[in-house]
């Protein structure tokens, strides 16, 4: 009888080798004589045991990982396509507390099935979300989502049943959804993980999203970093469009989408809404003045809905299951839940899909179990490059988007990014100006200057030169008019590192002299 | 002045190689009609040739019906666009955050030396061209790099130096 053996496909797990244990399997079960089904599943997002490989058994799927080439004909020796027992075996993956402790609504697929079969996408509640879409009114459609309280899971938290509803009342002969897959945080994959792993829920909540707006036509901006995100996708709207989930006529219904991938092409700045517009329509991705809102003129001057992967990702749950199911999780005017991202120096680093709520302390010890070097950590950045590094006072804080900002902090994307006591502070807050000058658009002056200027003024704190004081009074002014004077995000908030580094290690800037020097 | 001999300026100064303009032409053609076609052309130029050539930009202005300057300007504001050839492969180090609090300083301090060349140089050897990239999203496991398309994770000196010989051809 055939055995079924699952290997990952996501590129974390390629990277740690999948590919060549996926080519043992296969290789070793031929010498041996023995059938077996390879399936190529997402990842389960628990990457210090990547390559995970499963097996079907009559009581669930087994695990063992980390698996190497090396590994693969003592698995064989020890009958791991029956359970058997072996160094590297994890029992059933889904008792495995990490994954058994997360609420998985968003990512309720993702490593359990094939990424590319649209069968095996169906027989996991695949589509009922758009079913139950074809049946509603449009405006019906954007009620379940405001009720839902989904909000905007790129960083900035808009809710996006209000964005919808502009779009939607909004009188245009043609409308766009556009996907938001820029993901360029640094300590962020949850997007990269749906394109790769589930690209159908992705494509199911844009085809939502243009029922209940009107659209018909969408596009999906990818950055070119994630080559195999888009080649899922591609493959997955191929078969979409070849079964009429796509097209000119969805499941005979009369209404058409077409949807098509876009490569994004290095740049940072462009998961900023507007400059990732300019981009689509082939400029250069400088940002865009607002009003007008994208939602009135956006993509060509139409109507468009701009929304991150996540986002659009979590509606067929919401359609599928009701509004009121999706905001029974989380806490406060934050509801659902976010997939987290543990990064860094981290033991147990991956994803985590938690209702709102959790504290930073839960996800960063129960979850992740300190850090990969055995060190304490010092500082965790939360929210990408543009959030604060928080000290382990404020570990106690909950995922909320409300509770975060009252410390300081921004949920952003959900990224969580670990330094061990080895972190030199200072070099992050130069980092965090640096990386604003390569990547600034250039369009207005306190981002594309006052980076540099940043860079500059931050060495010479460092340095030590006796106008230290002074120096630190200079660049507190400088991210003062970046905060306030910058078109959008990428130089209002490159401050938030610089100003947390300086504010909750100062012993980094001044080599312990602050109290002396100031 | 003394005028130095021939070939130790074509050695100083590598001229372009031929670009087959027809080429170009027919694929500009392929993605002319699309919405925003600027990126999609640009892209499949880099992928067919390794780079964007100069003597492109005139072509796709004409076709795309825009100024030579705007087409100059696409290209030099995206990262992943070159107007030059690059090496044999491309060696891509995550210089990001999550990589940093794993290393990844030091792996480009040794990537540097190992490669005699700094960001966005190329070996003297011509083989590998090194660039740096903010984020690959395997940020779990850093740090991370990709040579030609090829993602590697918890990368040390000692696997850097493995993967470069790979390439090289020398196991």
């Amino acid at each position: 009888m055939s055995i079924t053996i699952y290997v990952p496909r996501d590129s974390t797990a390629l990277a740690l080798g999948a590919n060549e244990v996926a080519a043992a399997i296969v290789a070793e079960a031929a010498k041996r004589g023995q059938e077996i089904t390879l399936v190529r599943n997402g990842s389960r997002g628990m990457f210090w045991l990547e390559p995970l490989v499963e097996v079907a058994t009559a009581a669930g799927r087994v695990g063992y990982g980390p698996v190497e080439p090396e590994d693969v004909a003592g698995l064989f020796d020890a009958d791991f396509m029956a359970g058997g027992q072996h160094p590297l075996a994890l029992g059933l993956v889904d008792e495995i507390p990490y994954l058994k402790k997360q609420e998985r609504l968003t990512f309720a697929r993702v490593g359990i099935t094939d990424p590319v079969s649209l069968d095996d996408y169906l027989a996991h509640e695949g589509y009922q979300g758009l079913q139950k879409a074809l049946a509603m009114q449009s405006a019906d459609i954007v009620q379940e989502v405001l009720d839902s309280g989904l909000r905007g899971r790129g960083g900035a938290a808009f809710p996006t049943g209000i964005k919808w509803k502009t779009v939607l009342g909004a009188q245009s002969a043609q409308k766009y959804i556009v996907c938001n897959a820029d993901e360029g945080d640094s300590g962020t994959f949850s997007d990269r993980m749906i394109m790769e792993d589930d690209p159908f829920v992705l494509i199911e909540g844009m085809t939502i999203a243009a029922l209940a707006v009107g659209a018909t036509r969408g596009y999906i901006y990818v950055r070119s970093e994630y080559p195999h995100a888009i080649a899922a996708l591609d493959q997955a709207i191929v078969t979409a469009n070849s079964c009429n989930y796509l097209g000119e006529n969805i499941l005979g219904s009369g209404r058409a989408f077409h949807l098509e991938v876009r490569k994004g092409a290095g740049a940072y700045i462009c998961g900023e809404e507007t400059a990732l517009l300019e981009s689509l329509e082939g400029k250069r991705g400088v940002v865009r003045a607002k009003p007008p809102l994208p939602a009135i003129e956006g993509l060509f001057g139409k109507p468009t809905v701009i929304n991150n992967v996540i986002s659009l990702a979590s509606v067929p749950i919401i359609l599928a299951r009701g509004a009121a199911f999706y905001k029974n999780y989380g806490m406060g005017r934050s509801l659902g839940t976010l997939p987290m991202q543990l990064a860094g120096n981290i033991r147990h680093g991956g994803l985590v899909e938690k209702a709102f709520g959790v504290t930073l302390r839960e996800l960063l010890f129960d979850f992740g179990g300190g850090t990969a070097s055995g060190k304490p950590i010092r500082a965790v950045q939360v929210g990408g490059p543009l959030g604060p590094y928080l000290p382990a006072s404020l570990f106690d804080t909950k995922l909320d988007y409300e509770a975060f900002a009252a410390v300081g902090g921004m949920l952003g994307h959900g990224g969580i990014v670990v330094f061990d006591d080895s972190v030199d502070m200072a070099k992050q807050a130069r980092y965090a100006m640096e990386f604003c000058a390569v990547e600034s658009c250039g369009k207005c002056t306190p981002c594309r200057i006052g980076s540099t200027r940043g860079v500059e003024v931050i060495d010479k704190i460092v340095a030590g030169a006796d106008t230290r004081s002074q120096q630190i009074h200079l660049l507190r002014d400088l991210c003062d008019t970046m905060v306030n004077g910058s078109l959008c995000a990428m130089g209002s908030m490159t401050p938030l590192p610089v100003l947390s580094a300086l504010d909750h290690f100062p012993e980094d800037f001044t080599g312990g002299a602050l109290d002396k020097a100031a | 002045m003394q005028i130095e001999p021939s070939s130790q300026i074509s050695k100083a100064v590598p001229s372009e190689p031929r670009v087959d303009l027809d080429q170009v032409k027919s694929i500009i053609q392929k993605y002319q009609a699309l919405p925003g076609a600027m990126l999609p052309v640009l892209h499949a130029i880099q992928d067919a040739l390794g780079y964007v050539p100069s003597s492109a930009v005139p072509l796709i202005a004409e076709q795309l019906n825009l100024s030579r300057a705007e087409v100059h300007g696409v290209i030099s504001f995206y990262h992943h666009f070159r107007q030059q050839p690059a090496g044999r492969h491309v060696v891509q180090l995550c210089r990001a955050e999550a990589c940093q609090a794993v290393g990844a300083d030091a792996l480009a301090a040794h990537a540097k030396a190992a490669l005699g060349c700094d960001f966005h140089g190329t070996s003297s050897d011509g083989q590998f061209t090194l660039e740096p990239v903010y984020c690959l999203g395997q940020c779990a496991c850093g740090p991370s790099m990709l040579i030609d398309d090829d993602l590697h994770a918890r990368v040390s000196s000692d696997k850097f130096n493995r993967l470069v010989r790979a390439k090289r051809g020398v196991a």
